[in-house]
């Protein structure tokens, strides 16, 4: 190897480029570090540490958002940032930010350790930003196995509580066998792809645009293509899609609120900004294959995450199935931005609005758990609006926005993800989404009317018969970020300009 | 400077707001004061633009203003205005309105203020949604309204009250996403790139679309629209929802919310899909004829529960407008616009006054009740007048509405035409022997011992108020006409708005 070949490298090495993630890698170290030098009642300010990093990131990427490195191969190809890369960081640094607050509501109320928890979030955040800008297969794996890891960790965090500790268990099973899968795949690809001799260092089959390159060529080729499709199929795992949704009720319910909030929201969205940069970048010469399956995947997922969650009593196996259908829908939009460009940008628009009124529903959740986290049933919203309307009225509203109802956000990004369907001439696609709209309905609803309307009880009976969790009242940082949210989640329903004009131009 | 158009705005604008400023925590006694500005606010501003429409507008379209929310590349950005069709109907909304706000702000209602939130919003909405000329606006606005009925159903319904709310929400949101499906093809298939109805008519008249790309996507707006006007046989949700619902709701969703899916039959399917209606004109007579006008109208008659009676007969008085739209003329489309007013107005006052009957016998059942005449002269004379209206006596708006249908479909149909006549005689029986069992004759047992207790007193002021703002327009329209025809007539027969080359299509 020559120098030259070693400068040209090291021109490429933009640490700056990776600022976020490293200040992010930094700070999770030195939060453990601050657990062992702090004494032990100062110890309480730690997630505030991990907190105001997090919006100290937020701020930067904010301020840099057009960065001199856009559209440029960093790190020798590893890395390349792009304006949906910057989307993403934006999207998980925000998820994170609320994760952490959700840990400070929950974490104290269980016996578990106090900092880890926000040392894991902040590695799998760093590791969640680098994924969606990586351009490697080797970087793409290594940072979906370094968030994955992180999970794996988080699902089984109550370690006195079996249901945490066997969600914990099944998500390191199916986890792993997903990653297996997907590994298989990217070595199917290089095997098909790459040239085995080091000349150069440069084609090694693992670059996306080496392989994009590649299958333009050879469209029929049969070993990238099934490594293709097995990369997809790890991809699937993640963002829970039909059939590898089994994992989701048992390890939604297991885990720890906050990490059904993380699962739910930045772990589905990373693998949706994996997926649209897979079907743009890297596999569009595939499309005669794609188009068919995704609109399967998608039909298939919305039908079978709305279906099972009809019967639903636990609101986070709920929340989880009815997740499904959501990642259904997106599905819908990404399978529809194959033809109609825009509608990657809708895509993202439907996962902020998802966001926004996931968090609010989860923060309502996290105030109303009890001592056993994973038992929390629609019975325990009885009275909610009566006893605390604010819960209740976030409640309403998080709920109304994911099932679509305007004039909420949730609706605004179905709409824009019909439209697009409609545009890419999906129509049964179409149809079922629709239908399954309305049946969203019926479990969304129930979930507002526990909360709000009054069942008959029998007059002498005044106390409730099944012993429920009384309700923690909100801080006031708690009132002001779930009204945050909710009065976010109005707000887009009636103005979408703020997003739209950033994520659609 | 105050234009007529900022009025407008202001007018769907105050209940919202009003609603936002109780949602923040607005101690009760102030809560209602706002309330009832924010109530009366809107009807003011609905009859100063009603006196101050013009003749001929631009695009006949008139107080127009277009506001940016963000989505204008892709043809969507809410713009507000009125034509001779959405005037009346944005009359009638605040009228009812009113009406509804006034006898709601003196209700016994548990969680006062929540209640008059949720109507505030579903009033901004109803305003909203005939003040819209975006296509998409116009939806938007209408779920804004619906998503409160459903709670409100929910929490101060009646008697099987979860029930009647699962099934209106699911009936209603399959409905409206059928027609939001037929909406959004009319925008993709349209090529306009726009949700605007103006630039949608000049496209769509310019260069129409093939006729059976028209005949699916009438078939998806009259379906989608239908199951919200309650179109036999999907009409099941309607009677069971207004036997459940508090009063004012009621009032709010049979007497105006309901017409949302007819006045989007006129509004956008006639004009834009002339052929596609053609295609389903005869099937949409059939169903509407037999269906909602002899069906619903026998059933009607064998109803014992005052308020289902009352939801069935709308139920059937739908059938007419129905009706009215099979003809595909300029003279049925008038006529549909006339009857949903009055219909509007009658139907609110009939549901506010069988709320005011039960509270003075406790009970819904015709069979149980008598005698209530003697004891209630003012309430008896209110509920007969209301009754006259519904089946369409001269001299109130809703016999207009019926007469210029009926003159519409016996050019559509002769033997159609028998057949709603036939329903008139139907709504007569029911009506009147309705009206007799509550307030002649003797008294049941059980009632003598209700009216022992609680002597039942007359109308007070806060329920004979709303009362009579309905019944003084039903009969300002029964006399004078020419007060709503005119601005349809200008809006149906004026161009780029006509309605279907009216020859053509009559058979």
């Amino acid at each position: 190897m020559s120098t030259e070949l070693l400068q040209a490298a090291a021109e490429t090495n933009q640490w700056w480029a990776i600022g976020p993630e490293m200040i992010l890698g930094c700070a999770a170290l030195g939060l453990l570090v601050l657990e062992i030098v702090m004494p032990k009642d100062k110890r309480k300010l730690i997630p505030h540490v991990a907190m105001m990093t997090l919006l100290v990131v937020l701020a930067g990427v904010g301020l840099n958002f057009d960065t001199e490195w856009k559209d440029q191969e960093l790190f020798g190809g590893l890395i390349l940032l792009t304006d949906a890369g910057q989307v993403a960081r934006v999207f998980f640094l925000l998820s994170s930010l609320l994760v952490c607050y959700f840990g400070t509501v929950c974490l104290p109320r269980a016996r578990a350790p106090r900092v880890e928890f926000y040392h894991i979030v902040l590695v799998v955040t760093a590791a969640l930003m680098l994924l969606a800008q990586s351009n490697h297969f080797v970087m793409f794996f290594v940072a979906l196995e370094t968030v994955t890891i992180g999970f794996y960790i988080l699902v089984g965090y109550y370690r006195e509580s079996t249901r945490s500790l066997e969600a914990g268990l099944k998500y390191l099973v199916l986890g792993a066998l997903s990653s297996a899968i997907m590994l298989f795949g990217i070595v199917l690809i290089y095997g098909a792809v790459g040239k085995v001799g080091l000349e150069g260092g440069a084609h090694t089959g693992f670059e996306f645009s080496v392989v994009a390159d590649f299958l333009r060529h050879h469209p029929d080729n049969f070993l990238a293509t099934a490594g293709a499709l097995l990369v997809l199929g790890g991809v699937a795992f993640k963002i829970g899609a039909f059939p590898f949704q089994i994992w989701i009720p048992d390890v939604y319910q297991g885990a720890p609120t906050p990490v059904t909030a993380f699962l739910a929201v930045s772990s589905k969205a990373a693998g949706f900004a994996v997926l649209l940069t897979l079907v743009h970048r890297v596999f569009a010469p595939l499309e005669g294959v794609l188009v068919p399956l995704l609109s399967l995947l998608a039909a298939a997922t919305i039908i079978m995450g709305n279906l099972s969650a009809l019967t639903q009593h636990n609101t986070k196996r709920l929340m989880g199935l009815s997740g499904v259908s959501h990642a259904g829908y997106l599905l819908l939009g990404v399978t529809a931005s194959i033809s109609v460009p825009w509608a990657a940008g809708a895509v993202w628009f439907y996962l902020f609005t998802y966001m926004l009124a996931s968090m609010a529903v989860f923060g309502v959740m996290a105030h109303l758990a009890g001592a056993d986290d994973a038992d929390q049933e629609l019975e325990h919203y009885e009275r909610l609006a009566r006893d605390r309307p604010f819960l209740g009225a976030v409640l309403a509203i998080g709920v109304g926005s994911l099932a679509g109802i305007p004039p909420l956000a949730g609706f605004m990004g179905k709409l824009l993800l019909f439209v697009a369907a409609f545009q890419a001439h999906l129509y049964w696609l179409l149809a079922v989404a629709l239908g399954s709209v309305v049946v969203s309905i019926y479990y969304y609803f129930g979930w507002i009317k526990a909360a709000f309307f009054e069942s008959w009880q029998p007059s002498g009976n005044a106390t409730s018969p099944s012993v429920r969790p009384v309700p923690a009242a909100p801080s006031w940082v708690g009132v002001a970020v779930m009204a945050t949210l909710a009065l976010a989640t109005v707000l887009l329903g009636f103005y979408q300009a703020p997003l739209t004009s950033w994520l659609l131009k | 400077m105050l234009t007529n158009a900022h009025l407008l705005q202001l007018a769907i604008a105050t209940p919202l707001v009003a609603a936002l400023i109780i949602a923040c925590g607005l101690p009760k006694r102030f809560s209602i004061r706002l309330a009832a500005i924010a109530f009366t606010v809107p009807a003011l501003i609905a009859l100063w633009l009603w006196s101050k429409f013009p003749a001929a507008g631009a695009q006949n379209y008139s107080f127009l203003s277009t506001t940016d929310t963000g989505l204008s590349a892709f043809g969507l950005s809410l713009k507000l205005g009125l034509n001779g069709i959405a005037l009346p109907m944005f009359l009638l909304a605040a009228i009812v309105g009113l009406a509804a706000g006034l006898y709601a702000l003196r209700s016994q209602a548990e969680r006062l203020k929540l209640y008059l939130l949720l109507l505030l919003v579903m009033h901004g909405g109803l305003l909203g949604v005939f003040a819209s000329v975006d296509v998409f606006f116009f939806y938007f606005f209408h779920e804004l309204a619906l998503i409160p009925t459903f709670i409100m159903v929910g929490i101060w319904g009646g008697r099987d009250r979860n029930y009647a709310a699962m099934k209106l929400t699911i009936y209603l949101t399959a409905g409206a996403m059928l027609s939001l499906t037929g909406l959004i093809a009319i925008y993709v298939k349209s090529g306009a790139n726009s949700f605007d109805l103006i630039t949608l008519r000049e496209t769509l008249t310019a260069d129409p679309l093939r006729v059976t790309t028209q005949k699916y996507i009438f078939g998806l707006l009259m379906f989608g629209f239908g199951i919200l006007v309650s179109l036999w046989p999907l009409h099941t949700w309607a009677p069971l929802g207004y036997g459940a619902a508090p009063s004012s709701t009621a009032m709010l969703h049979a007497g105006v919310l309901k017409k949302f899916g007819l006045y989007g039959l006129v509004q956008i399917a006639l004009p834009l899909l002339p052929a596609g209606a053609a295609e389903w004109a005869w099937k949409l007579a059939l169903l509407a004829g037999f269906g909602n006008v002899l069906v619903v109208g026998f059933i009607t008659m064998a109803q014992r529960d005052l308020k289902q009676m009352l939801g069935y007969s709308s139920v059937m008085h739908m059938g007419y407008c129905f009706l009215g739209i099979a003809c595909l003329s300029t003279i049925g489309s008038g006529g549909v616009i006339l009857l949903m007013v009055a219909h509007g107005l009658s139907v609110a006052l009939l549901f506010l006054l069988a709320t005011s009957v039960h509270h003075r016998t406790h009970t819904f059942d015709l069979a149980e009740m008598g005698g209530l005449a003697q004891k209630t002269p003012v309430l008896a004379a209110l509920f007969l007048a209301g009754t006259m209206a519904s089946i369409g006596l001269p001299g109130f708006a809703n016999f207009w509405g019926e007469l210029t249908i009926f003159v519409a479909l016996w050019n559509f149909s002769p033997w159609i035409t028998a057949v709603a006549v036939a329903g008139v005689v139907i709504s007569a029986i029911y009506g009147l022997r309705a009206a007799t069992r509550v307030f002649f004759g003797p008294p049941s047992e059980a009632l003598q011992r209700v009216m022992a207790e609680h002597p039942p007193a007359d109308l007070d002021w806060r329920e004979r108020l709303p009362a009579l703002i309905l019944l003084a327009a039903l009969f300002f329209f029964g006399f004078y006409p020419r007060a709503l025809s005119e601005p349809v007539n200008q809006a149906l027969t004026a161009p780029p708005t006509v309605v279907t080359a009216p020859a053509s299509f009559h058979r």
